[in-house]
């Protein structure tokens, strides 16, 4: 019983950390709260389903989900953020939250207001470790997590572009100095951030096998939480930041059956956090 | 007379004028961006609801208790925000706004999922109010509002604000009690929102906790940064004109929230100062005619001065 919990709050976790993750590399480089960032992880279930629709494939559906991410996010920074970063901080964010009603609505007009089936058969080992089995589904996801993980930290870690891309998030000024193109970069970094995205709405599109117009609203917040909670921008402290609050989520409604409302959680951690670790859990001030 | 919807229409377009100026004076005047102003809202509603119902309070001691508790709540509820700044300031306010609505929507003290009902209008020497008095009510509360506005806005505690607003640091090195400035702009705009929240139950006589959501929060704070932050015309115009939308488009239904999303994108993309800001088009380009024609008429009088010599 706990290790089908600890299962579940293994796989929400990785969702989480794919969102998270793009959410924080974009802070990381423009400093802007990306709102609409769950439209784009919703956006990734809704590309999943046509995708996979007229292919069959749910390989072929992941890789379109994230090309089409990707490019809204490099549309999106290019017409709607990179002209109001100079702007004050609550300018680019009410910008965000508008945009992100917008698609929202989008989504509800052009496919309708019911739950699409997202129904691609898994075909895929069921991964087992000690007592904790992870079910096919739940083994994909987490694959597929911990493969895009790998990538993005050989990428950042091993490669001129990886460097360029962390150097510009600590500092974009001096960074352009030494000839780096830090437009390129900051465009580059969306793109990438909003793939994870697509990624993790895809997963979980195939993973609760339905895709809704409002998908993305609970993660639009709780994922704004579980970064901050991880370190506004940091990488690590958002996979982290991810996990604990996945397994905390399943495990609290598994274990104490308190009346404590999931969605709001991350929050409650995040505000404790804050009070001893103005920065987050793995933040440096 | 108005007609009866009109009325409604008006009141709920007070109550947020109400709740946008006073969350002008948190993030306007102190520049604190606050995404939880609906919780406090929740809290002068709850309180006015509870004390109306459970502890046989009149509508006006509960009023007065309504801004009173909301008031105190946003003054202990700013020191954890006077730890965080900017986009940590942001989303800390949003999760104490899920907490908010989460205590509502949990413990059954507060009615749960099923809000509190059977909150009468308030009533006034035995009589209960109509709505156009209750239109009346709302209306000298905007004008108690805007005049404790302009009396902070002119006194030293608005340049203390405009001080912190524009630069914390220098403010702090100039002998300015950061600390005390921020937890007075967080206590005095949110006894404001108690107050509208107070009137707001009053009106709808049952209240629930997705009244008090995150969503509204975000309807508020679109109101201000619509109409232009940091100003008295700002907040109500914004108020007016997206209290208004709902009503205006309703031949348009289905795509109402759509249109409410992109006006809001477009509004920041192109005049991120609000439609009546400082810099904005409508204010520079009435400050520009209204230049021109002094000039014109300076140009004449100095033409009479020099046809007198």
């Amino acid at each position: 019983m706990i290790w089908q919990q600890i299962a579940n709050g293994i796989a929400t976790g990785a969702v989480y950390a794919l969102t998270t993750l793009g959410l924080t590399m974009i802070y990381g480089v423009l400093r802007v709260l990306h709102v609409a960032h769950a439209g784009v992880y919703a956006l990734g279930a809704y590309a999943g389903v046509v995708a996979f629709r007229s292919s069959g494939s749910f390989w072929v559906s992941l890789v379109v989900a994230m090309a089409a991410c990707a490019l809204a996010g490099v549309l999106m920074e290019r017409f709607l953020y990179a002209p109001l970063l100079h702007l004050p901080r609550i300018v680019p964010l009410i910008a965000s939250i508008g945009l992100f009603i917008a698609m929202e609505e989008a989504f509800r007009i052009v496919a309708g207001p019911y739950a699409l089936a997202y129904d691609a058969e898994i075909r895929f080992p069921s991964l087992a470790l000690g007592p904790l089995r992870l079910s096919a589904p739940q083994s994909l996801i987490f694959t597929v997590t911990l493969l895009l993980l790998g990538l993005l930290w050989l990428l950042l870690s091993r490669s001129t572009v990886g460097l360029a891309m962390r150097a510009t998030s600590m500092d974009a000024d001096t960074t352009s100095s030494f000839g780096v193109n830090t437009r390129m970069i900051v465009t580059l970094n969306f793109a990438i951030g909003s793939a994870l995205a697509g990624a993790a709405g895809a997963l979980i599109g195939v993973y609760d096998n339905q895709v809704w117009p409002t998908m993305g609203s609970i993660p639009a917040y709780k994922c704004l939480a579980i970064v901050v909670l991880g370190g506004l921008g940091n990488i690590p402290g958002s996979v982290l930041a991810s996990f604990l609050i996945g397994l905390a989520e399943t495990l609290m409604i598994g274990i104490v059956a308190i009346p404590f409302p999931r969605d709001a959680l991350a929050f409650v951690a995040m505000i404790l956090v804050l009070m001893f670790r103005p920065h987050g859990l793995l933040g440096k001030g | 007379m108005l007609s009866g919807y009109l009325v409604t229409v008006l009141i709920t377009i007070g109550i947020y004028i109400i709740l946008a100026l006073s969350l002008n004076v948190i993030t306007g005047y102190a520049g604190q961006i606050s995404l939880g102003h609906a919780a406090f809202m929740g809290i002068g509603a709850y309180t006015s609801a509870l004390l109306y119902t459970k502890a046989g309070f009149s509508f006006w001691p509960a009023f007065v208790l309504a801004g009173l508790v909301a008031g105190a709540v946003g003054a202990i509820l700013a020191i954890p925000c006077l730890r965080v700044r900017d986009d940590f300031l942001a989303i800390t306010t949003m999760g104490i706004n899920f907490v908010i609505e989460a205590v509502f929507l949990y413990i059954p003290f507060f009615g749960a999922g099923m809000g509190i009902g059977g909150i009468d209008a308030p009533s006034l020497l035995g009589k209960e109010l109509g709505k156009s008095a209750f239109l009346g009510l709302v209306l000298v509360t905007i004008l108690l509002t805007i005049a404790a506005d302009r009396w902070l806005a002119r006194s030293w505690i608005g340049l203390g604000w405009a001080a912190i607003r524009e630069d914390e640091q220098a403010a702090g090195a100039m002998g300015i009690d950061v600390v005390r400035f921020k937890v007075l702009a967080f206590t005095l705009g949110s006894a404001g929102a108690g107050l509208a929240g107070s009137l707001y139950a009053h009106f709808l006589t049952f209240i629930m906790p997705v009244n008090f959501g995150f969503a509204q929060s975000i309807v508020i704070l679109s109101m201000v940064v619509f109409g232009g932050i940091g100003t008295l015309r700002g907040p109500i115009v914004g108020a007016i004109v997206l209290g208004a939308l709902p009503e205006i488009s309703r031949p348009a239904m289905e795509y109402r929230t759509l249109l409410y999303g992109i006006l809001l994108l477009l509004l920041m993309r192109f005049q991120p100062d609000g439609i009546l800001g400082d810099r904005s088009l409508v204010v520079r380009g009435s400050q520009r005619l209204l230049r021109s024609r002094r000039n014109v008429k300076a140009t004449t009088d100095n033409g009479q001065l020099k046809t007198g010599q």
